[in-house]
């Protein structure tokens, strides 16, 4: 069961801040996930692999050929600050 | 920049195939078994060096596992496992004034994300900070010889993160561990973990608790600072990654791949051993980076006697490179020019202690031997009257030191010498001088 307390969890994971009335959707909304999860787990898989892809394709490469690149001043145009040719970003660590 | 280089949401990637096949290289080489089936997952995390939030990454499935390399410290062997090698891409590089800790913000550069990198995961066999850099220079020097890396830590082509713990004598089980990072250089892994080993063994001797946390390595002050605790962020919620398609790898892929691989590092010195007859040390240290190997091998190709050139590339040359805080691969000297140097001393053009003169000039000049000695008038004086007529001088103008070589001190024939081969500039030929003296002194 996912109560307040995970909900929290999850949302300091996720850097989101939620009010209560947030908590309780959220908590509702993913036991609800889980219950519908539950239901799969009752099914056997004794003898099924494990999906890694749900398309039956394997090896898909391209070659190591250096490609056309934006240029940086308009790579950084749409961020809110830079420092010449990076992204200024707010102190990171506290 | 591209959208995939600056991990922008949405950025849809495609596997280079070269990268594949470079992490089965780096796998065979050691000596891990390489997975006939590998995914890539998504590793969610939100920090600035990736605006996606998640990393691609391995997790379960691995490319390769269970490989291990040998080191050697205060010639004593060890075997060091490896747990894992897997596939995933760079982030962003943030870049803080000062400190990461102390910085008022932090600037962002994302030209490097998306890139591929290997990362490499030991098993904790490692003992002391000395194993640590002994394993860290044995992997450089594998990893420089598959091609796949140039291994530059000071460009971040090479890096390292150390999980650290002490525990008390006789304790089975290891303790709580940190996560060191920000170590640029091997002088700073070293000293890093020096320092962390004693904070922990502090911590726990005032009956306080390690806690499980990473730690940033602060060069300027010496000491590791705590970053984040990581019992929270280390929640990574990794999940197949629906954007990239397993890879099953078939054993010929694997096979040509092995027989591509170059002469390895362990290789090299047991045939530095065998066919070079040179002694277990020698072959130790010339095989130490690949950057001396390549040095000693290059010299070789002009100048047959091997243990000479390891002598001289051990001795002199290291000191100088050393005294001039040079990288072997930055040496002004050419492999070609110390081999012509060390044939002028076979060819008795110059004296060994000349060209110890002549060695000094080329690291500072990078001129070649011959012109040295040349310009200089370096050149060894053979002629047997001409250091006949200095011997004589010397003799009459020490006839105390003759008198005492008479009465059986034979140390004076050592200050003779000394005294021909001042007159001379240490150009005498010494064995001649020696050969002259003896012949002079007991007519």
């Amino acid at each position: 069961m996912i109560g307040e307390r995970e909900v929290e969890y999850i949302a300091n994971l996720s850097k989101l801040k939620l009010d209560e009335r947030e908590k309780e959707m959220y908590a509702e909304q993913l036991n609800k996930i889980l219950q519908y999860a539950k239901k799969l787990q009752n099914l056997n898989t004794d003898n099924i692999e494990p999906t890694a892809h749900v398309l039956p394709v394997k090896n898909v490469f391209r070659d190591d050929v250096v490609g056309q690149h934006m240029p940086n001043d308009r790579a950084i145009s749409n961020a809110p600050d830079f420092e010449g040719n990076y992204i200024k970003v707010s102190k990171i660590s506290s | 920049m591209c959208p995939v280089c600056m991990g922008l949401p949405g950025t849809l990637p495609v596997l280079n195939k070269k990268v594949v096949e470079y992490a089965i290289k780096a796998g065979l080489a050691l000596n891990c078994s390489i997975a006939s089936f590998s995914k890539f997952d998504r590793k969610n995390y939100y920090y600035p060096d990736l605006p996606k939030n998640y990393q691609i990454s391995q997790f379960d499935l691995p490319i390769a596992e269970k490989g291990y390399l040998d080191i050697e410290v205060n010639g004593k062997k060890k075997r060091i496992g490896i747990t894992r090698i897997h596939m995933e891409e760079d982030a962003g590089k943030l870049v803080h004034q000062g400190t990461i800790m102390t910085t008022p913000y932090s600037l962002v550069d994302y030209n490097r994300s998306g890139v591929p990198l290997i990362e490499i995961v030991s098993e904790p066999d490692i003992r002391s900070p000395e194993e640590a850099k002994a394993y860290l220079e044995k992997l450089k020097a594998i990893i420089q010889y598959t091609g796949i890396s140039d291994c530059k830590m000071q460009e971040g082509s090479l890096r390292c993160d150390a999980n650290v713990s002490v525990r008390p004598v006789g304790e089975k089980k290891f303790g709580t561990k940190t996560e060191i990072k920000n170590m640029n250089s091997f002088k700073a892994l070293q000293k890093a973990l020096e320092y962390e080993i004693n904070r922990q063994i502090e911590v726990l001797e005032s009956r306080e608790k390690v806690v499980q946390e990473t730690r940033t390595w602060d060069e300027s002050k010496g000491i590791t600072i705590s970053m984040r605790s990581k019992e929270e962020s280390h929640d990574y919620r990794y999940f197949p990654d629906p954007d990239l398609v397993p890879l099953v790898i078939d054993e010929k892929w694997v096979e040509d791949l092995r027989q591509s691989l170059p002469e390895l590092p362990d290789a090299k010195r047991a045939r530095f051993v065998s066919e070079l007859g040179l002694p277990e040390y020698d072959a130790m240290v010339l095989t130490l980076t690949k950057e001396m190997a390549d040095f000693f091998e290059e010299t070789l190709e002009f100048y047959p006697n091997a243990k000479n050139i390891s002598n001289w590339m051990m001795g002199d040359l290291s000191r100088l490179l050393n005294a001039h805080q040079l990288d072997i691969s930055e040496c002004p000297i050419k492999p070609k020019q110390l081999a012509r140097l060390l044939l002028l001393i076979d060819e008795g053009m110059i004296s060994g202690k000349i060209a110890k003169t002549v060695l000094e000039e080329m690291i500072e000049s990078g001129k070649d031997p011959d012109v040295i000695v040349k310009d200089k008038g370096l050149v060894q004086i053979s002629d047997e009257s001409e250091i006949s007529r200095v011997v004589d001088e010397v003799l009459m103008e020490n006839p105390k030191s003759v008198e005492d070589y008479k009465k059986g001190k034979t140390k004076a024939m050592g200050f003779l010498v000394g005294q021909v081969m001042k007159k001379t500039k240490g150009k005498a030929n010494p064995k001649l001088v020696n050969k002259l003296l003896m012949e002079k002194l007991n007519s």
